[in-house]
């Protein structure tokens, strides 16, 4: 038994990280790209808002590029940013934009008519509004987004591996190949899904302890539905 | 580099429309595919989803099972299986069904909560058998939504099909990845394009599927 | 009674109107797709850039190349390529060379263009498929014809060092199986299938299927013509479980694999020469490696030869040592380091 641990954890020296490091690189990988599609996804989601007829055409847009498979847009993308993080990091910006608009239209969307009305009441401009009122009620429905989002760029990012080991542990897929050790492909497997709940309970918590007027549990149920497709 | 003159390139290639390597016996591998897992996945989950929302019980356990099924790499399932399993159909299925039976399972199980209570109070009242309230005035009334998670996991397989090409399995996937390897964008572009196209013709079928099902009563609301 | 729209009704609902309003929307839809991924893109450089540039400029993964006088030893997809990347490394690093590795990276269609680009200085090379890669028609008689034809066609800023006696080819293998149906032996040799391609699957990396010295050299100067290709990997362990397996009957396999013996796979004889001259050869960027560099990989190539070579793929793939601890173990034991 101390054998086969030994052997989980002794990763190959061709990926030059210890068993951490690739955890520290393949959330680095994961989750700066969700942060990026977070940052875009906010201002296009309230122009979508805004502009009602915006809507439709950002939907038609991003479900073509959400239609295109990971490995090729990898691919595609080696001629201009070459063999690197950044390759893997670009699609999956894109596809956790693709989740997120549509998950903050329907949040900010949410607020109804006469709590806006009773900010408006309370002297509240558009931009203060927009921050403390429709943003926060909001929450719920962005999580429930970022939960989605995180848990397959968590996933995707092992195909990296493909493109010049770009994968973090995706990696000890093709090592566990090359070398006979299929341990290594336990590790990469129990590893990347271990990351992903972990990460999707932090999510749960941090909309628990931003949205103390509700009771924990009932936000999930209302929001689920909408966004399994992004699951890929 | 221009796209769309790989793409042309591509499909104007002769040698690309025959044989075991052809466009037609490719995408009909990755149709085959698709197919293959989107059955195994909706036989798995609707009739659990049917049940469970029916009695509205098991919420949140199905819930748990579709975050652990989300979590669980399929890449990396993909090569594990076919390291215990060796080559053929069933490594690749088995991701492809972990990967689909989420979305199906928990949008059937909320299609059928969100279904209003009180018609289904007045069916019961009317004598009516819980199967056939099921049948009869639940799943007309949740259908879109169920379609609507059908079309998700669709969507899903037909993209994720592509990585069977990685343990060399058939289907569009393997221009993508004979691409790679023999540096041939042309080849990349016209795989990524295929795919592309076979998602956007999946979601017009379910669209399409939609328009005929659901009763004209309950798809405006 | 559906009172939440789905992410799904909406973008079908966006699909619609996208369909309606671009007719040729599959086209027009990919064609965009550099246009936004290249927003993406920008953005996403933006963010990186401020996130990322503490603590991972000495990160070998990622990009850059080989600035001022470290030299990037790169290696291929497959074992044998990140032990021999290893070996040559480390000899460098003996010299007190200051050395990242840059391993494991693809096929020589996406190396090559590394070198080229100066992503990396050193890469492990075999000189016949490197030939092969560069010229197709050529057809050397011994080794230094071979790198004299290299050196005609190879890029200007590239430079091949001195060969290695090490070999190790592409092979057209068949399994046990195949090899008693057929009565074939290792005697026989690959023409000897020319009546009976037709019934094999042909297993071999993706690679293969394109190359003169895979597919389309069997079909021209063997006039074999199998009845499918299977893409598996680099003389890897899919193409060797799939020959055993008997899901291909004859593959790709590298003469120096350690399962040849194991399973009793048949490597047949190659009289016309295809697969060439592929003795273990650095290719490096000129003027980038010292002279004392140069003559350090010159000694390991000295050493190194095919039984060596054996040996050393054995203990990485059967017995599973860390390539690094071999390379360094057998260049001690080699007196050179």
């Amino acid at each position: 038994m101390s054998g086969f641990l030994h052997d989980f954890f002794d990763i190959p020296s061709d990926l030059q990280h210890s068993w951490l490091g690739l955890i520290g690189l393949h959330l680095r990988e994961a989750l700066l790209p969700v942060a990026a599609g977070l940052l875009l996804a906010l201002p296009i989601a309230q122009l979508c808002v805004r502009f009602r007829w915006l809507y439709p055409p950002v939907l038609g847009v991003t479900t073509v590029l959400y239609a295109i498979p990971s490995l090729a847009f990898f691919v595609v993308l080696i001629d201009y940013t070459g063999q690197t993080e950044l390759t893997v990091m670009i699609p999956l910006a894109v596809y956790s934009l693709v989740v997120l608009v549509p998950a903050i239209v329907d949040g900010v969307r949410s607020v109804s008519e006469e709590t806006l009305a009773a900010a408006t009441a309370m002297g509240f401009g558009p931009v203060r509004r927009y921050f403390q009122v429709q943003l926060p009620i909001a929450v719920p429905a962005i999580i429930a987004g970022l939960r989605v989002a995180t848990v397959s760029s968590i996933s995707l990012v092992s195909v990296g591996m493909l493109i010049g080991n770009q994968g973090a542990l995706g990696n000890l897929l093709h090592d566990a190949q090359i070398y006979n050790r299929p341990e290594l492909t336990w590790n990469s497997v129990i590893t990347t899904a271990l990351l992903a709940i972990l990460v999707d309970a932090l999510l749960v918590l941090v909309r628990v302890l931003l949205t103390p007027w509700m009771p924990s549990g009932t936000a999930r149920r209302k929001q689920a539905p909408a966004l399994e497709d992004a699951a890929r | 580099m221009n796209v769309l003159n790989f793409v042309n390139s591509f499909f104007s290639d002769s040698a690309h429309w025959h044989g075991y390597d052809g466009i037609p016996a490719r995408l009909g591998e990755h149709v085959r595919y698709t197919l293959q897992a989107l059955l195994l996945a909706a036989a798995i989950g609707l009739p659990i989803g049917l049940v469970t929302g029916h009695y509205g019980r098991g919420g949140n356990a199905l819930s748990l099972v579709a975050t652990a099924g989300r979590a669980l790499p399929s890449f990396g399932l993909l090569v594990l299986m076919t390291t215990l399993l060796g080559f053929g159909m069933l490594p690749v299925m088995i991701p492809l069904v972990i990967l689909a039976v989420p979305p199906i399972l928990v949008t059937t199980y909320e299609a059928m909560r969100s279904v209003d209570p009180s018609p289904v109070d007045a069916a019961r009242g009317m004598g009516m058998h819980e199967s056939r309230i099921l049948f009869q005035v639940e799943l007309p009334v949740a259908l879109p939504l169920i379609l609507s998670g059908l079309r998700s996991a669709a969507i899903q397989i037909v993209s994720t099909a592509t990585i069977a090409a990685y343990v060399s399995l058939g289907g569009l996937g393997r221009y993508i990845v004979d691409g790679l390897y023999q540096r041939n964008y042309e080849k990349v572009v016209g795989g990524a394009t295929l795919v592309a196209v076979l998602a956007l013709v999946t979601l017009a079928l379910f669209w399409a599927v939609a328009r005929t099902a659901v009763s004209p009563g309950v798809r405006r609301r | 009674m559906v009172t939440k729209l789905l992410l799904t009704d909406r973008m079908a609902a966006g699909l619609d109107q996208w369909v309606m309003t671009t007719p040729k929307s599959s086209t027009r839809s990919i064609s965009r797709h550099p246009g936004a991924a290249a927003v993406a893109l920008a953005a996403a450089v933006a963010l990186l850039g401020g996130c990322s540039s503490g603590g991972t400029s000495d990160d070998p993964l990622k990009g850059g190349g080989a600035k001022g006088d470290t030299v990037v030893v790169g290696s291929n997809n497959f074992a044998e390529s990140i032990l021999l990347a290893d070996i040559y490394g480390e000899a460098l690093k003996a010299k007190g060379i200051k050395v990242t590795y840059k391993p494991n990276i693809g096929s020589r269609e996406t190396t090559y263009g590394l070198m080229k680009n100066g992503t990396i200085t050193v890469l492990p090379e075999y000189n016949g498929s490197l030939l092969a890669y560069l010229d197709a028609k050529a057809k050397p008689k011994t080794v230094e014809e071979t790198t004299t034809a290299i050196d005609a066609k190879l890029d200007s800023k590239l430079e091949l060092l001195k060969p290695s006696a090490a070999q190790n080819k592409d092979s057209v293998t068949v399994n046990a199986e195949t090899a008693k149906k057929y009565k074939l032996t290792s005697d026989s040799s690959i023409a000897d299938l020319k009546d009976v391609a037709k019934d094999l699957d042909f297993g071999g990396s993706p690679e293969f299927q394109t190359r003169h010295q895979g597919l389309a050299g069997l079909k021209s100067v063997y006039g074999l013509e199998f009845k499918s290709f299977k893409s598996l990997d680099a003389g890897g362990p899919l193409t060797q479980t799939a020959l055993k397996k008997n899901t291909v009957q004859a593959a790709d396999l590298f003469t120096t694999d350690p399962t040849i013996t194991r399973d009793k796979f048949v490597v047949l004889k190659d009289p016309e020469n295809l697969f060439g001259f592929q003795n273990v050869q650095p290719l490096v960027r000129k003027g980038e490696l010292s002279k004392e560099g140069a003559a350090a990989l010159d000694a390991v190539s000295a050493k190194l030869d095919t039984k060596a070579l054996l040996d050393l793929d054995a203990q990485v793939q059967l017995e599973k040592k860390d390539p690094l601890d071999v390379a360094k173990a057998w260049l001690k034991s080699a007196g050179l380091v």
